[in-house]
């Protein structure tokens, strides 16, 4: 070995991250950056119908326009016409029918980017308008018209848990409603094709997982995988809305057909109809506890608005269902969670996937009950918290710890913060305090990590260890995308411990590895860092034995979790591999004449493990807040008739740096008994059970009932008789 | 695109003269999302920037005169005392970068009825300056804005400036509801400036155009001092001026109800300090 002493920048550091400098001052080479010698410009038309037929589609104008290389429709399109991550069910390019405002119906290859919109634009497309069916409960109703062959209901899980709900001391119950939030990545979808000598083609692309990408390309462009090469680019953010296919097919049928590299990037407003979004949610609650509140029983009804393609809402909907209840005690559940085929836009992956909506739903009904109890709202759920062992609403026992009361515990004895950052408002000069109460809310949530009911998302890495200059270096080369959640750096720092070797190199991340599975579920740094070390360990040993690194030493090893099950009929599998806690108190005040809120402050407590990088988990913990802050107060994508009226950051907000509140975090690191170093994942609890600590808290300055995110004025004033 | 940059005034109404459909543009936060999203293709862009004159702002006349090059950041820093509305509305204008680029002209040329330096030069009474090859003359705003996005400008005219009169003792307040704590368009703002004898109030972003609500102006000119029955009915005349909309931004009931609220509050605050 090379030395005794401990390396610098191991795990357990803050080591700083080496796209955070580049990317605060614009140097950061993002997917849309990209640039090759003799590169053409795609372009994409889409339906302005959210549901017509497709009687004809006439190029020919279109072709004609100087500075086109080609138009393509899905008769190009030379393998099969569909993809999906679940079902294939999505057009490359629409051929029979469109199903939501946006889907792609061909596409454009031309010399400058202006000449291929004005291209697309001259293409005439022949529809027959039909009625667009937009109302998820219409959608499972018998009544109404099929949208796919096998039906609107997309998938319905059941959970049967415990004994027939009976008899109770307090019965509550309540109707909650979430929009639609979209991940609103600052990265446009971007990437850039360039044809191969072989026949294939390479993509450079802004993605969350590369080989499920290449996968569903490959097939549609009827290439074997080996022709078929991804390539990682700058990604600019992801949040579950780089899952799906995208841009990925076009550009690629364009560089094959026309023999040029293709540059692809999305617009701001045509970002907004280039991915899936959070689903919109309806869900209807009883909540029964005995006189000393304990819970008895719960049912639980969740529709959720899947849109026009399947997308991942299988998965989401059963995630929903398994985190109905919340990190509680009990005894009894019945829980239907549906999600069906609309004509509205589709809806997939998003931070917290189905877990959020829930979480919404049942600490509404337990600040409900607890008020219903005259109980403590923090006091009611203590006394049903969840811990290690407790039986999940699917059968298998919490294998992991549970710190639902430490967490709470944590939250509600920080002192309360006194005076404020300033008014609602802000400087928009709207009060001086007149109509400004305060409210404190509190909300804990869990969610599993990794991918469950059965799938087996392993990773690989490949590690090697060569001699330059005398010294030691060290190469980690995975598929696994960095989307901004600091892997690159997690990484290395595992390498740097397994090895120490303190030079680090982290390859690009491309499809010439195995695959590192998605970055998503909170799962990457647990999958791959478990893999990066296997592949160090193997390296470490071989070095050992041969006492030397000679010409270099590699390894590639995959990571597997424990094996999951899939769900029986009533809902009943050891379907999760572990969980994630986190807890939140709001601190708002509102203007209740305004219906315009400021939060003070967010304290939140989630247990981590163990922290890599207590920097970078700081980080993620206050970008999961601000965009649960967002879903509460403000981010909806508004449709109507099937139609996006808000697709723009005029009009689609986000929260600025000025609604984000100061964030007082206790990071606990209890250990998982079956993860690399004990790591949890950290990326989506904090965004599920801030949302509804924030609305408890308007809840409490209001004394309104709110069962709807993101809150409008209106409610909140009372003016709709919320 | 043609793309026009006189070096001076003259040049510029010569362009502006020569070019009718050239669309003027100076910082280009509305003009540029207008051509980025191909809602606008003019055949030429009449650049305005390197007019010296226009970036210049002067006290004459008993008032202050904004060329139409004055940006929003420049009125915060630069005019905050003299003209103490117009700077907060500047504040409530998008991001500091926004702030730095947009200028007040501009927000008359877009005459758009959420732009939010509006209200208060209608509540103070202002007059837009505009020029041709032709001469100049001098438009009360209220005349100058005439629909949404649509002003009285002329094909061959360009807006030289803005003159806000200045009024002993006069307190001025902007208010503005929007749905995040900055960088947000109005749902609706209110702007009011009271000084011996006169109110002037202005309804933004609840109506095709920025609205005065004269009978609540008629009614404050009236008051001897504040009362909160006095700001309560101050503030229902304000929202009966209203001509409010349902939109993706906001409903109609709210911005009355919101226009009320900020009629009183601002009352209170100008009457009472």
């Amino acid at each position: 070995m090379s030395t005794l002493t401990e390396v610098a920048n191991g795990i357990g550091v803050s080591v700083r991250r080496p796209d955070g400098i580049p990317k605060v001052k614009g140097e950061f080479a993002y997917s849309s950056d990209m640039w090759a010698d003799g590169m053409l410009w795609g372009a994409t038309l889409r339906s302005p119908h959210p549901r017509a037929r497709v009687l004809g589609i006439e190029i020919a104008a279109a072709l004609a326009v100087p500075g086109v290389h080609a138009v393509l429709t899905h008769a190009d399109v030379p393998g099969r016409k569909t993809y999906g991550l679940e079902h294939h069910d999505q057009p490359v390019l629409a051929f029979d029918e469109v199903r939501y405002q946006g889907e792609p119906v061909a596409v454009v290859a031309a010399d400058h980017p202006e000449t291929a919109r004005y291209a697309a634009s001259k293409i005439e497309v022949a529809y027959e308008e039909l009625e667009p069916l937009v109302d998820p409960e219409y959608a499972l109703s018998d009544e109404s018209p099929r949208l796919h062959p096998g039906g609107n209901l997309l998938r319905h899980v059941y959970i049967e848990h415990g004994p027939e709900p009976g008899e109770a001391d307090v019965v509550v119950s309540g109707e909650y409603e979430v929009g639609m939030q979209d991940q609103a990545f600052l990265g446009p979808e971007s990437g850039l094709a360039i044809p191969a000598e072989d026949g294939g083609v390479d993509l450079f692309i802004a993605t969350q997982w590369l080989h499920v990408d290449r996968d569903q390309v490959a097939a549609c462009l009827d290439l074997p995988i080996d022709k078929v090469r991804f390539t990682l680019a700058g990604v600019g953010g992801a949040f579950g809305g780089r899952e799906d296919v995208s841009m990925q097919a076009h550009a690629c049928l364009l560089a094959l057909h026309t023999g040029r590299p293709v540059k692809m990037v999305y617009g701001r407003e045509e970002s907004f109809f280039g991915h899936v979004h959070r689903h919109p949610a309806r869900m209807r609650y009883e909540h029964a506890a005995t006189r000393d509140g304990k819970l008895a029983w719960i049912r639980a009804r969740i529709l959720l608005d899947g849109g026009a393609y399947a997308s991942s809402s299988g998965a989401v909907v059963s995630n929903a269902a398994s985190f109905a209840l919340g990190p509680y005690e009990v005894p009894s559940a019945r829980i239907d969670s549906y999600v069906v085929y609309t004509d509205n836009p589709p809806c997939g992956a998003m931070r917290g996937f189905g877990a959020v909506q829930t979480c919404f739903a049942h600490e509404a009904q337990m600040d409900k009950l607890a008020a219903a109890l005259e109980l403590d709202p923090v006091e009611l759920r203590r006394r049903n918290a969840m811990t290690t062992g407790t039986s999940m609403p699917t059968g298998a026992p919490i294998n992991c710890p549970a710190p639902v009361e430490e967490l709470l515990r944590s939250v509600a004895e920080r002192p309360l913060p006194e005076g404020d950052s300033g008014v609602p408002g802000g400087i928009a000069n709207v009060t001086r305090g007149e109509g400004v109460v305060r409210g404190v809310g509190y909300a804990i949530g869990f969610k599993n990590v990794g991918f469950s009911e059965g799938f087996d998302d392993y990773s690989t890495a490949r590690v090697r260890i060569s001699e330059v200059r005398g010294e030691p270096l060290v190469e980690v080369h995975t598929a696994a995308c960095e989307v901004g959640q600091g892997l690159v750096t997690v990484m290395a720092q595992i390498a740097r411990t397994e090895l120490n070797v303190e030079n680090v190199l982290v390859l690009p991340a491309d499809t010439q590895v195995g695959s590192a599975g998605s970055s998503s579920a909170s799962r990457q740094t647990h999958m791959t860092g478990g893999a990066v070390q296997a592949a160090c360990v193997a390296v470490r040993e071989e070095w050992e034995r041969l006492g030397a690194i000679g010409a270099g030493i590699e390894a590639t090893r995959e990571y597997h979790h424990r094996p999951t099950a899939a769900l029986d009929a009533r809902g009943q599998g050891d379907a999760h591999v572990t969980f994630a806690f986190a807890a939140h108190r709001a601190v708002v005040d509102v203007d209740v004449e305004l219906g315009l809120v400021r939060v003070v402050e967010i304290a939140t407590a989630q247990d981590v493990g163990k922290a890599l990088n207590p920097l970078a988990v700081e980080g993620q913990i206050e970008g999961g807040i601000a965009q649960g802050l967002g879903l509460a107060l403000m981010e909806e994508i508004q449709v109507v008739d099937g139609l996006v009226r808000n697709a723009s950051f005029t009009d689609y907000l986000i929260p600025t740096i000025l609604d984000m509140p100061p964030v007082e975090l206790d990071v606990l690191e209890l250990g998982d008994p079956d993860s690399p170093y004990g790591l949890r994942g950290i990326g989506e609890p904090p965004t599920i059970s801030s949302t509804p600590a924030v609305v408890a808290a308007v809840r409490a300055a209001t004394g309104r009932e709110l069962r709807r995110v993101p809150l409008k004025p209106d409610d909140m004033i009372g003016l709709c008789g919320s | 695109m043609e793309f026009l940059q006189p070096p001076t005034w003259r040049e510029a109404l010569e362009a502006r003269a020569a070019h009718p459909d050239a669309l003027p543009i100076w910082g280009g936060t509305d003009v540029m999302v207008e051509l980025n999203f191909a809602r606008k293709r003019p055949p030429a862009l009449l650049d305005l920037t390197r007019v010296s004159e226009l970036s210049r702002w002067d006290v004459e006349d008993g008032g202050v005169r904004i060329g139409a090059g004055v940006s929003y950041t420049r009125v915060i820093d630069e005019l905050g005392d003299r003209l103490p509305g117009l700077a907060m509305a500047s504040r409530t204008v998008g991001s500091p970068q926004i702030r730095n680029r947009g200028t007040i002209g501009g927000n008359l040329g877009s005459s758009s009825p959420a732009g939010d330096a509006l209200p208060p030069l209608f509540a103070t009474g202002a007059f837009v300056d505009v020029a041709s090859a032709r001469g100049e003359r001098r438009v009360p705003v209220e005349e100058f804005v005439v629909g949404p996005k649509r002003n009285a400008l002329a094909d061959d005219e360009l807006i030289a400036g803005v003159w806000l009169p200045l009024r002993a003792g006069s307190a001025q307040q902007f208010a503005k509801v929007g749905t995040r704590n900055a960088m947000v368009i109005a749902v609706c703002s209110f702007a009011l400036d009271v000084s011996d004898g006169r109110v002037g109030t202005c309804i933004g972003s609840a109506g095709p155009t920025p609205i005065r609500a004269r009978e609540a102006e008629a009614f404050a000119e009236g008051l001897d001092s504040w009362s909160e029955d006095a700001g309560r009915e101050f503030g229902d005349l304000v929202a009966m001026a209203a001509s409010p909309i349902d939109d993706v931004r906001g409903t109609a009931a709210y911005r009355r109800h919101a226009l009320s609220v900020l009629a009183r509050r601002t009352l209170k605050w100008a009457l009472c300090g």
